[in-house]
């Protein structure tokens, strides 16, 4: 995977395959510490105690057409080469939790990619899952939330086109905001 | 920055237009959006088909995902399902033929036969 906004796309579809109806990412900075953390946290079926112990093994998957599950242990490694971890958190029938980290100035650092349009193919492909996404720089914070966005345009759909387009620009403006000059990569 | 007066505007805009978007009745677009979909190009494949959709003002179409379709090793791979229920698999898509598949399949129901999976070369 080039970016960070790519392995979010393969970990939330995760989340939905395990049939949550709400999913919430949140993407963090701090600074002081020069880190970035990401973290998924769904409202799906969860793993068991056996499942998760063996979670990041690539010859662990849920799927029964294959043997291999790469999206999870693919991740952890991107983590682990910019002085990173991955650990994930999870109950049966209360859901899962995914937190990532990154050293923000590590040579190998993946960039933010475009997170815009992984959300709003998400919401696209989606509408009937409340994703909720949080960006935070330790000053400032957007979130944004997709319910409430489907509160506002009423009987309109939230999957209209000039709606998710709304959803890309908007995304992207709030992560220039909050950002911009904080990642080297996006420029405020 | 962009802001919520903005979502009402289109709100708007979009209850005046008399057709709002039906989701059942017209071609499915379905993007394979798995690990290796993912990893091969799906996203951006997926994006231009929102874009060329919207450029048109085509709502006889709607677009989603799938998990991985079983051939890794063809991906980006993207079924279009006819109302009539005729599927059509087109494989190692790139954003640039999103164009041709949108105004030959979706606008004239002629598929692309050079993009299907029985011309993919192996």
């Amino acid at each position: 995977m080039r970016d960070i906004s790519l392995h979010l796309m393969d970990i939330i579809q995760n989340s939905i395959t395990a049939n949550s109806n709400r999913i919430v990412t949140t993407i963090s900075t701090d600074n002081e510490k020069d880190f970035l953390y990401i973290s998924i946290k769904d409202n799906g079926k969860g793993m068991s105690k056996e499942f998760l112990e063996n979670v990041i093994d690539p010859f662990t998957t849920s799927r029964t057409t294959r043997k291999v599950g790469l999206g999870i242990p693919l991740f952890k490694e991107s983590a682990e080469r910019a002085e990173g971890f991955l650990s994930i958190e999870s109950e049966l029938g209360k859901g899962t939790l995914v937190s990532v980290s990154y050293k923000i100035s590590h040579i190998d650092r993946l960039p933010l990619g475009d997170i815009a349009q992984t959300f709003s193919q998400l919401v696209m492909a989606s509408p009937e899952i409340e994703f909720e996404l949080k960006m935070n720089n330790g000053s400032d914070s957007i979130q944004i939330n997709t319910v409430e966005i489907q509160d506002t345009l009423g009987e309109v759909p939230i999957t209209n086109f000039e709606v998710i387009e709304w959803i890309n620009n908007y995304i992207t403006e709030s992560i220039k905001c909050i950002f911009g000059g904080v990642l080297d990569e996006i420029l405020s | 920055m962009k802001s919520l007066a903005e979502l009402a505007a289109i709100r708007e805009k979009a209850l005046k237009e008399i057709s709002l978007r039906q989701s059942n009745d017209g071609y499915k677009i379905i993007v394979g959006m798995a690990t290796c979909g993912i990893a091969a190009g799906a996203r951006p494949v997926m994006n231009s088909f929102v874009e060329e959709l919207k450029k048109r003002n085509l709502t006889n179409a709607t677009v989603s995902m799938t998990g991985c379709v079983g051939v890794c090793r063809l991906e980006p791979m993207v079924e279009v399902i006819a109302p009539d229920g005729e599927k059509t698999t087109y494989v190692k898509m790139s954003p640039e033929m999103v164009e041709k598949i949108v105004v030959e399949h979706i606008v004239n129901g002629k598929p692309v036969k050079e993009y299907t999976i029985g011309n993919a070369d192996n």
